[in-house]
Parts: structure tokens; C-alpha cells; sequence
């Protein structure tokens, strides 16, 4: 059953989107739509990137111009105005570099399992075969493509690069530096395109920095936000503690590394400032929780019980171990851990269901992030987004990503937690930890207005 | 023998002789986690007989983590690394063997998991090669295919594929490569399985549901016949003899097994760890195999064995290096080694390499038959959980921030 269910939310997914654990780290988690990236995702507009667009409607302008122009001509003129540039379109196709549309297109199709595998290696070879001058178009076949699409251009485009720069030509450095301002092109095609820029003009890359605290790529807002870092401790250094602290600020209100939140906050507070992590993280602390149920053998995980096919919270049931109801449960953590064991005392093979409601001010897509050693399910508005059954392997801040939607108004977050048999003292933890965000990791607060 | 037999046999003769030329590969090769013989051993013969700071031939720094072995392919030494705040910046490197210069460099980003116990990174499976092909797997569960040069053949995301086949504190099985067949085993609590994996295009030729436990330990390629090669994969759900090709069973012991140190064999026979050490030999007459012996005073800690002829060579969690008798199990010697360690000692040429977890490199003199001797030692001074590599006579080994070829001074 569980298989099947497993295929059938697999199923719902594109292609490109087929993991759902993204887990902990960025790059790998379903592109949420409506992201910049996937806007940004047209073919011609992936192809021949923004400057040629622009390039297309100066021509267009060009054209009317002439045109008008035309109009006013004799018909021997007019021969004469429309053979030369005939002519000379034709020369600059013959001088034109291959196209590589076709190469492009068959790398962005590489499905599930190897699918289209044998296609893209062949391809592959065309496009490694490329000049530096098209080297924005080998980026740009990373617009709105997951990380597996991503890294066959990524290695065509280090291929190109090192044959030719090893040849002694130069990097088309203006090229890479619009593409790498031009957000709407993909944040990793855009740090790869930052990073080439920064072999030859570190002094170039560093200036574009600053500007970079809020961008779409985490890897390059890591950069700007430890420049300020750095900033920020050498303005303390130099004994301008209320200055070091606004720059501090600054880069916590950007920052959406865990580590470089976490860095921060110990170093405000160490600044005497306070700060709510938990706020800035967006960890649901207020919860309602029933239990235990039984997970004897562990078959409570599968089992759905009550709180799965209704919320009643007025309900009581049969438990593990006599009638259960729901409670309210708050947790002051700060990174929002919610441990359950306190709740119910220290037990095994159980399980427990903990139940929220978050108002969201409009419809958006949601990660919620979540944090768990224990055997999970989570569900948001009813629909189970993902489940996971091992224990006591680990647990940390956005260990599992899960991409979802949240509605208008009113949605209902329910989080199922197993604990298993095992009696070892680090099997002892019942516990799980979640936040509401963005794709970027910035906490999506409750609305007020509901 | 007709004439037309003959002149096909004289071609075949000839053909077979320049498809061995034409091959790239080396007798000194080593293309897989734990060598040739997926035992340890290493055929070499002028390999360093005692190691000290002039042994050093070449250091080079690596920019990322790994725990994974260097591999040897003629010239070429290829290491895996990962990088990055989230380990989540893959790279695969190539060093000229003979002076450590960068060939070439490939990086990639994950597209699975990156979370693991702070002890390993993502660059704990070592990468196999057929000699043709670099297949590069990591914890994140990408699976990369280059040639020698660097060019990219393929790709797979394993996690993007089957999203729950993972595990949070990390993943280090090594792949296997026999004929055109990659085979990997990525064994969790959750979803499990083996797959064989078509070393031209990355698509499944086979994939085969594995018991959902936790596992660490890598397959192994051996002839448990004559003539007949197998994959075998060790677990906490047993042992298990795969073809390689196909994915079906073969034989299948489901008793107590290691689910850290890999099966090592020897001479047809297959060594696995129980709390003992137990000697397996495939049974014709039955899908279980028989059990030769076993020994408890032989139990490996977290390195696997070497087998070498008749001897098998364990290390003990506590540092204690056991020497047994491969036809019945009895324990010969024993030696104890400072440290702890989760690098598998390598042998060739009557010397078993063994490195701590705080980089000292030992050589013991393993030839003679009542003791095993420490010949020497080199302090490399950096926590090192790689399994070395033997090849072209000299060792290469790992941290999570240099690549060091360990070579006899007058050889270089």
C-alpha cells in the first residue's frame, strides 16, 4: 500500500520535479512554480539569452526604419537597399557558428532512470565542442532545469573553458557579467558564470557583491552575506559597536544559510542584542498533539489511525494505552523542536500526532521544512506530502524539504512521529522540528489578517 | 582443424593480441575500492619494503572532503571530493601519477541528499573504473560517468530517481563495474536496492528490491566458480551472490553479516564477517552456500579483511591485526597496531599497509609465518579513513585535504 501510494504522489510530480525529499540542501528540491527561474524558462529566451532579444528588437526597429525609408524610393533603389543586406545576411549565416538548439534541447530532456541518457552524451560532445562565444548559451540551458539537467552544461560549459582559455583565448567577460546580472536566468547557471568571472577580474566579482544580499542564488548571497560579516567585525574592531551592529542586522535579515543564522545570532547576543530565531526561521511553535497510539512492530507507521482521516480536536480515542485526546502544546525552543517525550514520558513503540493551523494571507507555494529522527508523515490541507520511515539516523534544521501549496485562509498542517523499539541511549529522542518557508529558506509568517 | 577453422582461429588469435594493445589497461591498475582482486592484495612487487619522510614522492592539496580511496588508471590517479557549506559541490579529480599535476577536474552539484554524521561526507564511496571509464558515485547517490579525459558520458541521480534510498547519517558502498555492468547497492532503512546499471548509457539493466537496512559495506566481484563471475553484496539481512548481468540470485545466506566491513574473497572462496569471521563457498547443490568455518577470534572492526593465498588478515576495533589460516580459520597471530581505524589494510608483496585514523602509515612484514613485524612508519599527521590504493609501486592515500603518492625514493 504503501508503494503504491509512494507512485501515486511520484506520479503527480513533472519530471523534473520527482524528489520531494529535497533535503538538506538547496539545489535539489522541486522548482517551485511561479519561481523567477521557471519564468524565466522560455526556449528562445533560453537559447539565445536577453542580449540577443534586446539584439532582435533594435533589428525590428531597424527594419520599420528602412521600410519607411523604402517607400520613398525608386524601384532600381529599392533592388539595390534590399540585394546588399540580403547579401550580407547571407554571409554572416555562412559565418555563423552550428547551432546548438537542437544539443541544448536534448539535454534539457533527460528524463528518470537514464532516459534519453544515450541522446544527451552525444549531444554532450557538440556542445563541450563549443566556443567561448557561446558560453551564455550553455548557462542558459540551466533556466528552470533541475540540478541533474544542470550539471550535463555544467560540465560542458568547464570543458569549453578550460580547452579554450588552455588555447589562450579570453573569457567573454561582459558576456558573463550580464548573464550573471540578469536574475531571471538560473541561480546556479549565474554563480557558475559569477565564478568564471571571478578567475580573471576577482576585483570585478567583489564589487558585485553588495548587491547580491537578497539574490535568488544562495550560493552568491552566501558571498555578499559574508562580506558583510567581515565588514561588520572589522567596524567592531574598530571599536564601532553600534555601526558593527546594524551591519550584523544586516546581514541576518539576508542570510538564509542555517550556519550563517546561527553564527549571527550568537554573535548579536553576544552584542547584548536579542533576537527570535524561532520568528526569523519561521518554526511553528504552537501545536496541538494526541497520543500515544500503538507502533508495536513498527506497524503503527502505516497504520491510519483516527487523527489521519479527520481532525476533530474536541475528539477522544482508543490509544495505546487507554483514551487519548488532543492537547495544546507550545515549545519555547528556539530552533522549534517539539519533543514529545516530555508530553507522554519517555516511551517506545508509539506514535503521535501533532496538528497546526496556519493562516496565509494569499495563495504561494510553501516548503515546509522539516527536521526529524523519527518515522514521519506529513500532510498539509489533507495531502500527504511526503513520508519516511527510519529512525534515529540523525536529525538537523531542513533535513527533509517538502514542496507544497498553501491556500488562502486557512491550512491545516498534521505531522505524524514514530518511535520505534530500540532502547539505546541514542534511540531515546522523539521529537521533530518544522518551519514554513519559501523555496529560499525565508520564513513565511502567519498571517494576521485571518 | 579445416583451413577456414584455422585462418578464423589465426584472426581471432590476432584480434584477441591487439584488443589486449589496444587496452588501456595496466597490470598495476588499481580501479577499485580495495584493488583488483576486491581482497586488498596488490600484484605489485617493488612497492616501498619501509616508509619514511622521503617517501613522500608527491602531496597535493584537494579543495573538498572525502573518505573515498584514490584509483589508479595507468598515469592517472582519480579522487572524488565534496565541497561547499552543504557538502553539495561534487568534484571528480585527475593527477598525473608520476608527479602529481592536475590532468584535469570535473565538478558537479548533488542532486540528493548531502546530510551526514560529521565523521563521513559525500565523498565516501570510492569510484570504479573498467579502465575506459571513470564511474563515480557519491553519498548523495549521483552516479557520474567520464572517460579518462574528463569528458562526460552520463549521468544519473539516484535519489531524484527513488527519493526515498537514502540515509541520514550517509551512504559510502562503493560501485562495482563487471563487463558493460555497473553494479551498486544502496541499502537504507527505507527503500533499498541493487542495480545493475549499463556502463554505455547509465539506463538500469536490472534493479532488485534489498532488504530496507542500513548498510555500508560495498559488493564485490569474484569467480565463485571456474569461469563464472558474481557479485556479492553483504548486509545485516545476509549474503547474497548476484550475476551481474541479470540481477538474479545466485545463493543467498541470510544469517547474521556485517553491514560495515565489505565481503572479501579468495581462491573461490568468499569471507564475511559475523561478530567472527566465516569462510563461504558457493554449494552446487544448493542456494545456500556452505560454511567452510568461521572464527570469532578473527572479527574485523570497522576495516575489512585482506586474504592473500592462504592467509586472511583482519583488524580489530581495538587496533589488533589477526593473521588466520585461510583453509581452516585458525588464528596464526596477532599484532597490536596504536589507534583506531577505519581504513582496511592493503597488501602486495609480503607487506600489509595499514593506516590510522590519525594518518600514521605502518608497514608489518607479514612473510613470516609465527608474527607479524612492523617495519616501519610514516606520520602523516592528518586524520586519513581512506583505504590506500597500490599502484605502479607506490601507495596512494587521502584526507579531507591532500592526495599523497608514497613511493621507494630510487624508484622515482
Amino acid at each position: 500500500m504503501r508503494q503504491a501510494q509512494r507512485a501515486r504522489l511520484a506520479s503527480t510530480l513533472p519530471e523534473s520535479a520527482r524528489n520531494p525529499l529535497g533535503g538538506d540542501e538547496p539545489g535539489c528540491i522541486p522548482r517551485c512554480p511561479g519561481s523567477p527561474a521557471s519564468k524565466g524558462a522560455g526556449l528562445l529566451h533560453l537559447i539565445v539569452g536577453r542580449t540577443f532579444l534586446r539584439f532582435a528588437i533594435a533589428c525590428k526597429a531597424l527594419v520599420l526604419l528602412i521600410a519607411k525609408l523604402m517607400l520613398r524610393l525608386n524601384s532600381m533603389k529599392r533592388l539595390v537597399c534590399c540585394g546588399l543586406p540580403a547579401l550580407l545576411g547571407l554571409r554572416l549565416c555562412a559565418a555563423a557558428p552550428p547551432d546548438l538548439t537542437d544539443a541544448i534541447q536534448t539535454l534539457r530532456t533527460v528524463g528518470a532512470e537514464g532516459r534519453g541518457n544515450a541522446a544527451a552524451s552525444a549531444a554532450w560532445k557538440t556542445l563541450a565542442a563549443a566556443d567561448l562565444g557561446r558560453l551564455t548559451a550553455l548557462l542558459a540551458g540551466m533556466d528552470g532545469a533541475d540540478d541533474l539537467v544542470a550539471n550535463w552544461f555544467r560540465a560542458a560549459v568547464d570543458t569549453v573553458v578550460v580547452r579554450e582559455t588552455a588555447a589562450g583565448k579570453k573569457l567573454p567577460v561582459d558576456d558573463l557579467l550580464a548573464f550573471v546580472r540578469d536574475t531571471k536566468h538560473s541561480p546556479r547557471a549565474r554563480r557558475l558564470a559569477f565564478e568564471l568571472v571571478a578567475r580573471v577580474q576577482p576585483e570585478t566579482t567583489e564589487k558585485l557583491l553588495p548587491g547580491m544580499l537578497n539574490d535568488e542564488s544562495l550560493e552568491l548571497r552566501r558571498d555578499a552575506v559574508e562580506r558583510v560579516i567581515t565588514d561588520a567585525a572589522r567596524t567592531l574592531e574598530a571599536g564601532k559597536k553600534p555601526e558593527a551592529v546594524q551591519r550584523y542586522r544586516e546581514a541576518l535579515k539576508f542570510a538564509r544559510d542555517v550556519d550563517q543564522v546561527q553564527a549571527l545570532a550568537r554573535k548579536l547576543r553576544d552584542l547584548g542584542e536579542t533576537v527570535d530565531v524561532q520568528k526569523l526561521f519561521g518554526f511553528i511553535a504552537h501545536w496541538k498533539l494526541i497520543g500515544p497510539f500503538d507502533n508495536t512492530g513498527g506497524k503503527g507507521f502505516a497504520t491510519a489511525f483516527p487523527p489521519e482521516k479527520t481532525i476533530d480536536l474536541a475528539a477522544e480515542y482508543d490509544g495505546k494505552s487507554g483514551k487519548v485526546r488532543w492537547t495544546d502544546h507550545v515549545t519555547k525552543d528556539e530552533f522549534g523542536m517539539v519533543d514529545i517525550n516530555p508530553v507522554y514520558q519517555p516511551l517506545k513503540e508509539v506514535t503521535a500526532y501533532a496538528y497546526t493551523e496556519f493562516a496565509s494571507d494569499k495563495a504561494q507555494p510553501v516548503e515546509l521544512r522539516l527536521g526529524c529522527k523519527n518515522a514521519w508523515k506529513v500532510w498539509l490541507n489533507g495531502k500527504l506530502l511526503w513520508e519516511r520511515e527510519e529512525y534515529h539516523r540523525g536529525m538537523q534544521i531542513d533535513q527533509y524539504r517538502l514542496a507544497g501549496q498553501l491556500q488562502p485562509g486557512r491550512n491545516t498542517i498534521l505531522v505524524k512521529a514514530c518511535q520505534n523499539e530500540l532502547t539505546e541511549k541514542w534511540t531515546v529522542e522523539w521529537q521533530f522540528q518544522l518551519r514554513v518557508c519559501d523555496h529560499l529558506g525565508t520564513a513565511i509568517l502567519p498571517s494576521t489578517a485571518w | 582443424m579445416t583451413k577456414h577453422s584455422s585462418i578464423f582461429s589465426f584472426g581471432l588469435q590476432i584480434s584477441v593480441a591487439a584488443l589486449c594493445l589496444a587496452s588501456p589497461l595496466h597490470a598495476a591498475d588499481w580501479l577499485q575500492f580495495r584493488g583488483p582482486h576486491g581482497n586488498g592484495v596488490s600484484d605489485e612487487k617493488d612497492v616501498p619494503a619501509a616508509l619514511d619522510a622521503k617517501s613522500i614522492a608527491w602531496a597535493v592539496d584537494l579543495p573538498g572532503r572525502g573518505l573515498s580511496s584514490p584509483i589508479v588508471i595507468g598515469d592517472r590517479v582519480v579522487v572524488t571530493c565534496s565541497s561547499g557549506p552543504r557538502q553539495e559541490w561534487l568534484h571528480v579529480f585527475c593527477f598525473n601519477a608520476s608527479d602529481g599535476s592536475k590532468r584535469w577536474e570535473r565538478q558537479f552539484w548533488a542532486t540528493g541528499r548531502t546530510m551526514t554524521q560529521s565523521k563521513t561526507c559525500v565523498a565516501a564511496p570510492t569510484p570504479v573504473s573498467d579502465g575506459r571509464r571513470i564511474f563515480a558515485l557519491f553519498s548523495s547517490n549521483d552516479l557520474i560517468c567520464l572517460d579518462l579525459d574528463g569528458n562526460l558520458l552520463w549521468l544519473r541521480g539516484l535519489t531524484r530517481d527513488y527519493p526515498n534510498a537514502s540515509n541520514s547519517i550517509g551512504l559510502s558502498s562503493s560501485p562495482v563495474v563487471v563487463g558493460d555492468t555497473v553494479i551498486v547497492s544502496v541499502e537504507t532503512d527505507c527503500d533499498s536496492f541493487a542495480a545493475g546499471i549499463d556502463a554505455a548509457t547509465g539506463v538500469n539493466r536490472w534493479k532488485s528490491d534489498r532488504p530496507r537496512n542500513r548498510n555500508w559495506s560495498s559488493p564485490v566481484v569474484f569467480a565463485d566458480k571456474p569461469g563464472r563471475q558474481v557479485v556479492a553484496i553483504e548486509g545485516l539481512g545476509g549474503v547474497v551472490t548476484l550475476l551481474p548481468t541479470t540481477g538474479e540470485v545466485l545463493w543467498n545466506r541470510t544469517n547474521e553479516s556485517s553491514n560495515i566491513t565489505s565481503p572479501t574473497p579468495g581462491n573461490g572462496v568468499l569471507y564475511v564477517a559475523a561478530r567472527a569471521i566465516v569462510a563461504l563457498q558457493a554449494d552446487s547443490e544448493s542456494h545456500t552456500p556452505k560454511e567452510l568455518w568461521r572464527n570469532h577470534l578473527l572479527a574485523p572492526g570497522t576495516p575489512s579483511p585482506v586474504v592473500h593465498g592462504d592467509r586472511i588478515f583482519t583488524l580489530a576495533g581495538g587496533g589488533k591485526l589477526c593473521c588466520g589460516n585461510t583453509a581452516n580459520g585458525e588464528r596464526l597471530w596477532s599484532l597490536q597496531l596504536k589507534g583506531a581505524f577505519s581504513s582496511s589494510p592493503v597488501f602486495a608483496a609480503g607487506k600489509l599497509y595499514t593506516v590510522n585514523e590519525k594518518g600514521v602509515v605502518r608497514v608489518v612484514d607479514v612473510t613470516k609465518p609465527e608474527a607479524g613485524q612492523i617495519a616501519s612508519e610514516l606520520d602523516l599527521a592528518q586524520t586519513i579513513l581512506c583505504t590506500p590504493a597500490i599502484a605502479n609501486g607506490a601507495l596512494y592515500l587521502r584526507s579531507d585535504a591532500k592526495l599523497w603518492k608514497l613511493a621507494n625514493p630510487a624508484a622515482r
